[in-house]
C-alpha cells in the first residue's frame, strides 16, 4: 500500500505533470472513440433526420399565415428561413452542450461500486469524465464536420445574414460555455446517484425539461410571456437557444455581454455543485458491490 | 425504468406461469387455434400486470413519465396554432382536425408500445444470449412468442388520452362520424399498427445477422417520426420525393394518416388519389406483414443459438 499511495502522487513528476496526466486522457480517450468511428458517423448522421420533418412542418405552418401586407410573414420576428437557420443552429448547440450518457455513466459507477477507482487513483472523478469527455467531442467534430458541412451547405440559402467579427467571437465563447454547463449540470445529476441509487426518472424529467425549455423544440420567444420569463431565468436556455439567438442576431450589443457573464456564472455554479454533491457523496459512499 | 429481471431471466413470465399455475400450460395444449393464441395473451397481459404491480412505485413513475412527454408535445401544438389556423394552406388541418390526427396517432403509437416495444427492444438480447432457444422449443409459433411475450401496461395511459383527444376534438369539431367512418377508422388503426409492427420487427430481426440493432432501433424511431404530422406538410421540390418515398416504399406515412383522415375530414375527398389511398394502404399492410414474416423466418434459420 505504501508504493501505491507513493507512485501516483502526480506532483512527483514535476509542475506540468497535472497537464500531462490530462493530455494522456485526453490521448487514451480520442483513441477509444476513434475505434468505433462507423457507428458514429452513422449516428450524427441520423441526429439530422428528425429536423427534416421540423422543417417541413414549419413550412406548413408559415404557408397558411395569412400575409399582413408587405413582406413575408412572422411568428413573433422569426421569417420561416429564420425558423430553419435556428433549428440548424441549435443543432450545432447541443452538439456541445448535450452530453448523452454523462449522468446515468457516473450513477451506474457509484451503484456498481467501479468509481471506487477514483478514490484510489490519482485522478479526480470529474478531471477524468472531462477529459474523455473533451475527447468525445472532439473525435465528434472531427467526424460530424462532414455531415453538418453539407447540411450547412445545402441550406445556405436560409442564412440571410451572417454574423462578422465580435459576434462570431461571442457565438464561439457561448457555445464553449454552453458545452461546459452541460457537462456540470449533467454531471451534478448523475452525482445525485450517492443519494437515489438510480436517477433515470429524475434525468427523464431533466431531458423533457431540457428538450422544451432549452429551445431546441423551439425557439423559447415563442413561450406566453410569463412562462417566457420563468424560461429565462432558468439556465437550460444556455444550452440550446442563446448561442442560436447571439448568431441570428436576437439578442445584440450589451444584451449579448450580460448573456455571457449570466452563461459563465451558471458554469461557475454548476462546477461548484458538482464538486461538492462529488465530496459530500463521497463521504457517505460505502462501496457496495464490486 | 431499468427493470432488473428483464435482463437475466427473459422467459421469467412463461416459467413462473408454468411452475405456479400448472393449468395454464395444460390450456395451451388441449385448446386450439386461434382461442388457444388468445389464452395465451392474456396469461401475458395478466402476468406483465403482475409484474407491473410488483414495482408498483416504478409503475406509476413511468406512467407520469410518459405522460409529461405527451402533454408537452400538445403544449407545443397548442403554440404552433397561437400562430397559424391550419398546418399547411387549404389542407383542412386545422386545430381541431389537427388534434384528432395527434390524438391518432398517440392511439397507434401507444398500442404499439403496449404490445410489442419492449419485446422487440428485448429480442437482440434473446439472440445474444440464446434466449431464444427457450421460444423454440415451446408448442406455439415463435414469432407469436416473441412479439407478444410481455406487454408494457404503462403505455395504456396515453392509449386513453390519445382516445379522449379524438373524442373531445370530434365534439369541439360539432361532428360526429357515421359508422361505416368509425368502422373503417378501427380496421386502419389496426392497419397502422401492424406496419409499424412490421417494420420494428424487421429491423428488430436483423440483429440476428448484426449481433446488435440499438442504431437500427433508434433508426425506427426516427423513421416513424416522420409520419407524426399530415403527409400535407411534405411539399415542394424535397417534399413530394420525400412524402412519395415514405408512402410507396416505406409506408410509414399511411399508418396514421389513412386512420385520422376518416375522422378528420371525410366529407371533402379533394381527388381520386385520396380514394386510393385507403385501398392501398390496405394492401400496404398486408406485404409489409407478409415482407416481416419472411425476414423473420430467414432469421429464425440463421439463428445459431450462441452462449446457451
Amino acid at each position: 500500500m505504501a508504493t501505491a499511495v507513493e507512485f501516483p502522487s502526480a506532483r512527483a513528476f514535476g509542475p506540468f505533470s497535472r497537464w500531462r496526466l490530462w493530455g494522456t486522457i485526453l490521448r487514451i480517450s480520442i483513441q477509444e472513440r476513434i475505434v468505433y468511428r462507423g457507428d458514429f458517423l452513422l449516428g450524427s448522421l441520423m441526429r439530422f433526420l428528425p429536423i427534416i420533418t421540423q422543417i417541413f412542418l414549419w413550412a406548413a405552418v408559415f404557408s397558411a399565415i395569412p400575409s399582413a401586407g408587405e413582406g413575408s410573414p412572422q411568428i413573433v420576428g422569426y421569417r420561416y428561413h429564420d425558423i430553419v437557420a435556428y433549428y440548424l443552429l441549435t443543432m450545432v448547440s447541443r452538439a456541445f452542450s448535450s452530453m448523452p450518457g454523462l449522468a446515468s455513466g457516473i450513477t451506474r459507477d457509484i451503484r456498481e461500486g467501479t468509481i471506487k477507482r477514483f478514490i484510489i487513483q490519482p485522478i479526480g472523478l470529474l478531471e477524468f469524465l472531462f477529459f474523455y469527455r473533451v475527447a468525445h467531442k472532439l473525435v465528434y467534430y472531427g467526424i460530424a464536420l462532414i455531415p453538418f458541412a453539407i447540411v450547412f451547405f445545402l441550406c445556405r440559402g436560409y442564412f440571410v445574414e451572417v454574423p462578422h467579427g465580435a459576434t462570431w467571437l461571442a457565438y464561439c465563447i457561448s457555445l464553449i460555455l454552453g458545452f461546459l454547463l452541460g457537462f456540470f449540470l449533467e454531471a451534478t445529476i448523475g452525482l445525485l446517484g450517492f443519494w437515489f441509487l438510480e436517477v433515470s426518472s429524475l434525468l427523464f424529467v431533466y431531458m423533457l425539461f431540457n428538450f422544451f425549455f432549452s429551445g431546441h423544440m423551439f425557439p423559447i420567444d415563442m413561450l406566453p410571456p410569463a412562462l417566457l420569463t420563468v424560461v429565462k431565468l432558468i439556465p437550460l436556455q444556455y444550452l440550446a437557444y442563446f448561442p442560436a439567438a447571439v448568431f441570428l442576431g436576437k439578442v445584440q450589443g450589451v444584451e449579448i455581454v450580460t448573456g455571457l457573464i449570466v452563461q459563465a456564472a451558471w458554469v461557475v455554479v454548476f462546477a461548484w455543485l458538482a464538486n461538492i454533491t462529488l465530496r459530500r457523496g463521497l463521504r457517505r459512499y460505502s462501496a457496495f458491490g464490486g | 425504468m431499468d427493470d432488473p429481471e428483464r435482463t437475466t431471466e427473459p422467459l421469467g413470465d412463461m416459467a413462473r406461469c408454468d411452475a405456479s399455475s400448472p393449468r395454464c400450460a395444460g390450456d395451451f395444449l388441449a385448446t386450439d387455434g386461434a382461442f388457444r393464441y388468445l389464452a395465451i395473451v392474456v396469461t401475458f397481459a395478466r402476468n406483465s400486470l403482475i409484474r407491473n404491480m410488483t414495482f408498483r412505485a416504478n409503475f406509476i413513475i413511468e406512467t407520469a413519465a410518459s405522460l409529461s412527454w405527451v402533454f408537452m408535445n400538445l403544449g407545443f401544438y397548442l403554440l404552433i396554432f397561437q400562430f397559424t389556423p391550419s398546418i399547411g394552406a387549404n389542407t383542412g388541418w386545422g386545430k381541431y382536425e389537427f388534434f384528432v390526427f395527434t390524438g391518432t396517432g398517440l392511439i397507434i403509437n401507444s398500442l404499439v408500445s403496449m404490445f410489442f416495444m419492449v419485446n422487440a427492444d428485448q429480442f437482440g438480447e434473446l439472440i445474444r444470449f440464446g434466449g431464444l432457444d427457450f421460444l423454440l422449443v415451446k408448442p406455439a409459433d415463435t414469432q407469436f412468442l416473441a412479439s407478444l411475450q410481455r406487454i408494457d401496461w404503462p403505455s395504456g395511459a396515453n392509449f386513453l388520452v390519445g382516445l379522449g383527444l379524438v373524442i373531445y376534438s370530434l365534439a369541439r369539431l360539432g361532428y360526429w362520424p357515421p359508422l361505416t367512418a368509425g368502422l373503417l377508422y378501427i380496421v386502419y388503426i389496426v392497419c397502422g399498427i401492424g406496419i409499424l409492427y412490421s417494420l420494428m420487427f424487421i429491423l428488430a430481426a436483423t440483429s440476428v445477422w448484426l449481433g446488435r440493432n440499438e442504431t437500427l432501433f433508434d433508426f425506427w424511431f426516427y423513421i416513424v417520426s416522420f409520419g407524426r404530422y399530415p403527409m400535407e406538410i411534405y411539399e415542394g421540390r424535397f417534399g413530394r420525393p420525400f412524402r412519395w418515398f415514405f408512402t410507396f416504399i416505406i409506408p410509414v406515412l399511411v399508418a396514421i394518416n389513412v386512420p385520422a383522415r376518416f375522422l378528420a375530414q371525410p366529407l371533402y375527398p379533394k381527388t381520386v388519389q385520396e380514394w386510393l389511398l385507403p385501398v392501398y394502404a390496405f394492401l400496404a399492410t398486408l406485404v409489409m406483414l407478409a415482407i416481416c414474416r419472411i425476414v423473420f423466418q430467414l432469421a429464425l434459420r440463421s439463428y445459431r443459438s450462441a452462449s446457451s
